[in-house]
């Protein structure tokens, strides 16, 4: 007798899971079949070990300028493995708090590889043999992969991609990060901040190309700060591992072709969906650039089967995967839901400084051909951030001139990343600046910047 | 406590629907899946079924009971050891809610006295609203009768910039708060509205009185109508949601928009040889397979007529005219009981063979009555074709707020005198439906003919 669920998921990422838990509380049966690990590439191999690993560089950092804050420290040393440690820790015992919510929610947890054979019907290879799984519906959450480049595949020696680069087998002198997405450059800060000579090879003409060009430069600067070397508008042709290292040859549009030598190398360009294996090609969903095509609802072009996360279109975050569960989740039992609305899913990058934006950039309003305000306030002019001594960073707000709606807020600087929500908050509630402009924020506090950078889209900034 | 049923939503936009069959019986056991209802919406009828196990405690909403809100209470399952004295503690509660029978019921009687049909459409809306009064919060507006409403900040001014009265929308958001994409839905088709609101949007006054509490304005009133024909010579067939939309929308239309027609024959043989030879030349399966039918090189003729002369791509509205920059083709199609339009957008960019597909699609989807609004909701003129049906020419009319329809009759073999000679030729007669308001004599013949040098020499479509 096989047990008909009312929603089967494929992966138990942040996509997933949640999917999984909403489902059941609203009275479906689902079942979640996951090939490796619970809580997908964002626990375990993503999001939060690299945010252990960047805290430990903060703190690195931090006492080396513990003697700006009047404390003299002795000598630092760092211990490279017990960082790495730490960061599987952490991820470890998050893993296992998802086991936990899938019991307390009563999932049904299947470890295998499913293939969909129907639209009602999934085979799942476990490691004693294979299950036959019948659902009324079937979500497909079944992630990403690194992007591999040609010539450039990890090898398990000089070439990473983010998983090596979380498990690093040395704290490597000379390191060259290709692409500078938020991955790329997060690990460039971090090995960066652990004294490691890193190169960030970025194929557009600025790093950080996402976020808004005026972010993206002070990006730059700082991390040239820092002491990242940044070269834009290049791309590395070859790769020629040697004994002890990798020779690179690193073209610049308009520039010499130069080689250079670095002892590891972290691919970071993009991802790649996972789905093969899955039996797309049978039911004939509809693909689009090789992700999952769907609506705002999930839906994809075959009834019943819906996909949500990294398998389908960007942006690739772990906190839009999860929605998107319970977006599908909610329509399949029914229930009228909002779909997806991409302008208004934040995003974060946990470098040294952070970055944090949402919605559009000053080029995209402008290409939609809207009339907008610009506001910006420095970290310079808050008392906060110089009191906490992090003076540098930019708070930037977009608005519609003619109907007062927030359309983006960009960032820069420490602990913006923390911030951005209030931003996020508003847009969900559709604020105009009329509202945003009467709210008190907090002193001293740097969220004060919020408030001064919307007061100063409309000429209005107190402080400055 | 008993688990209650409710009324689900079965679109985005449904807001209430027809209770078409009970499947169940109060005191049958039921499992989750068990099919226990069917629900039946002016787009389609689906079926409801059981998410949890229980027995059939109460069936709170009779068969064939219309208009029953969404997350209205149906029915009641009683959980394993609950007996029907669990229904006691909440029969209050139902009771508690607007009974939408009794308000039918009240609307019935007063529908024949003409004066009082504002009145109750004013009640109406009060009522609705009024349903959601303990979930106010401060940040409110007053609609014209008083009544406070929840919008997004955002919403309310937007909706002040367009003139739009926040009081006749319904909201998507949490507790029905309106919000942005409620008012642009509202600006963009002004059918996704509640029949009440619907006037907000294409203004026409005459409109609202002519469709009042969804009861229309009949010429002769139901009185008489059942005065004049002896009892037992008709059966008396219930009017379903999908009929009483298309009376609904266009008794509006017809009364309200100023239709004219133009007429002209066009020649149809280059048409019929280049299809033969484009669908011989076809792959038969596979992706790229294709059948184009004379229909798909209408839609595209016309829509890049409309491309042509942009003047007539129009739509009025109190605050200007909407000069539309994409040529959407609704297409009606015929199904059990009604029609449907459904769209081909962007059909001046699309190819014949993507428009065949994209048609054929469609047109099985709208059979089967599942089409969603985004298939269906928006185009700017429209295309109706009885031409299979042997019907020589006919006039349409307009699918509102468009403001142009296509007639299309039979192409058959016609006599005509050419160079002073009589030759056989095959002719399909097209007639223009248009809204004088924004189309005039003229601008509708520069359209019409336009789209008869596209069909009579289809070559000129590749450019």
């Amino acid at each position: 007798m096989t047990k008909t669920y009312d929603i089967a998921i494929i992966g138990g990422g942040p996509g997933g899971y949640v999917a999984a838990i909403r489902a059941s509380q609203l009275g479906l049966n689902p079942v979640l079949i996951e090939r490796e690990h619970l809580g997908g590439i964002c626990l375990n191999w993503g999001c939060i070990p690299t945010k252990a690993l960047l805290r430990s560089a903060e703190i690195l950092t931090q006492i080396k300028h513990a003697n700006d804050f009047g404390i003299k420290v002795g000598s630092v040393e760092i211990d490279f493995d017990k960082i790495i440690k730490r960061s599987r820790d952490v991820s470890a015992r998050l893993t296992g708090g998802i086991g936990y919510l899938m019991k307390k929610n009563k999932v049904d947890v299947i470890e295998g590889e499913a293939s969909i054979k129907d639209k009602t019907t999934l085979t799942v290879k476990t490691k004693t043999g294979e299950e036959t799984v019948t659902a009324k519906n079937i979500i497909i959450a079944t992630g990403a992969r690194a992007r591999h480049l040609k010539g450039l595949e990890p090898d398990g020696n000089f070439i990473w991609s983010y998983k090596q680069a979380l498990m690093p087998d040395t704290n490597p002198k000379r390191l060259c990060v290709i692409g500078s997405g938020a991955i790329g450059v997060e690990f460039a800060s971090f090995f960066n901040a652990l004294g490691s000579e890193v190169t960030v090879v970025e194929i557009a003409d600025r790093i950080t190309p996402a976020e808004d060009a005026e972010i993206s430069g002070l990006a730059e600067k700082a991390f040239k700060k820092a002491g990242l070397t940044i070269m834009t508008n290049t791309s590395v042709t070859k790769a020629k591992p040697g004994q002890s290292d990798i020779e690179l040859t690193i073209e610049t549009k308009g520039k010499e072709v130069i080689t250079q030598n670095f002892d590891r190398v972290i691919v970071a360009v993009g991802i790649t969906p996972n789905i093969e294996g899955l039996g797309l090609e049978n039911l004939g969903v509809e693909l689009d650039r090789g992700f999952i095509k769907t609506d705002g609802l999930g839906h994809t072009s075959i009834d019943g089967i819906y996909a949500i996360g990294d398998v389908t279109n960007p942006p690739w975050l772990a906190h839009k995967a999860s929605h998107e569960g319970v977006i599908a989740v909610e329509t399949i039992a029914g229930n009228k839901v909002h779909p997806l609305n991409l302008a208004r899913i934040p995003g974060c990058t946990y470098t040294n400084p952070q970055i944090a934006s949402i919605g559009m950039t000053e080029a995209d309003a402008k290409e939609a051909g809207l009339e907008i305000n610009v506001g910006r306030f420095p970290f310079q002019a808050n008392g906060k951030a110089l009191a906490l001594g992090e003076p540098e960073g930019l708070i930037k707000t977009i608005f519609d001139q003619k109907t007062g709606e927030l359309l983006g807020a960009h960032m820069i600087g420490a602990e913006v990343t923390e911030l951005i929500e209030g931003y996020a908050v508003a847009m969900g509630l559709e604020t105009t600046e009329k509202e945003l402009m009467e709210t008190i924020f907090p002193h001293p506090t740097l969220s004060e910047m919020m408030h001064e950078a919307v007061l100063e889209a409309y000429g209005n900034a107190l402080h400055i | 406590m008993p688990i209650e049923i409710l009324m689900p939503a079965l679109s985005p936009t449904m807001e209430e629907g027809t209770l078409a069959k009970w499947h169940v019986n109060e005191g049958d056991e039921v499992v989750s899946g068990d099919v226990i209802a069917e629900i039946e919406t002016d787009k389609a009828t689906m079926e409801v079924e059981a998410i949890e196990e229980g027995r059939i405690g109460k069936l709170c909403v009779p068969e064939g009971a219309e208009g029953v809100p969404v997350n209205k209470i149906i029915a009641l399952l009683l959980e394993e050891g609950e007996d029907e004295n669990a229904l006691n503690d909440i029969a209050n509660k139902v009771t508690d809610r607007p009974q939408v029978g009794a308000k039918n019921e009240e609307t019935e009687t007063t529908a024949d006295k003409e004066t009082t049909k504002k009145e109750a459409l004013e009640t109406e809306i009060k009522a609705s609203h009024q349903t959601n009064k303990e979930e106010r919060n401060p940040e409110t507006e007053h609609s014209n009768n008083g009544e406070r409403i929840i919008a997004s900040p955002l919403a309310k001014r937007i909706a002040n910039e367009n003139n739009i009265d926040l009081g006749q929308l319904e909201g998507s958001g949490p507790n029905g708060r309106i919000v942005k994409a409620d008012i642009e839905t509202a600006m963009k088709t002004g059918r996704d509205l509640s029949p009440a609101a619907r006037g907000a949007i294409s203004p026409p006054v005459a409109a609202k009185d002519a469709v009042s509490g969804g009861k229309l304005v009949s010429p002769v009133s139901d009185k008489e109508i059942f005065a004049t024909y002896e009892e037992g010579t008709y059966d008396l067939v219930p009017i379903d949601n999908m009929r009483r939309t298309v009376a609904e929308r266009l008794t509006i239309s017809k009364s309200t928009i100023p239709h004219f027609y133009l007429g002209l024959d066009c020649e149809l043989d280059n048409l019929l040889a280049a299809r033969k030879r484009l669908n011989d030349n076809a792959p038969k399966e596979g992706a790229g397979s294709f059948k184009l039918s004379v229909n798909d090189f209408i839609i595209k003729a016309l829509a890049l007529a409309l491309q042509y002369v942009p003047s007539a791509n129009v739509t009025w509205s109190e605050k200007g005219i909407l000069q539309h920059k994409r040529s959407d083709v609704s297409v009606a199609v015929a199904v059990d009981g009604g029609l449907f339009t459904p769209v081909i957008r962007h059909a001046d960019l699309k190819t014949l063979s993507e428009i065949s597909n994209e048609m054929r699609d469609l047109a099985i989807k709208a059979r089967q009555k599942k089409l969603s609004p985004a298939d269906y909701v928006g185009g700017t003129t429209s295309i109706s074709n009885l031409g299979m049906m042997g019907i020589k020419k006919f006039d349409a009319v307009i699918n509102p707020p468009q403001s142009t329809i296509l007639a299309i009759g039979a192409a058959d073999k016609r006599p005509v005198v050419i160079n002073d000679k009589v030759e056989i030729r095959t002719i399909m007669s097209a007639t223009l439906s248009c809204d004088h308001r924004v189309v005039d004599g003229a601008l509708g013949a520069e359209l019409l003919n336009t789209f008869k040098n596209f069909i009579e020499d289809p070559v000129t479509m590749l450019v």
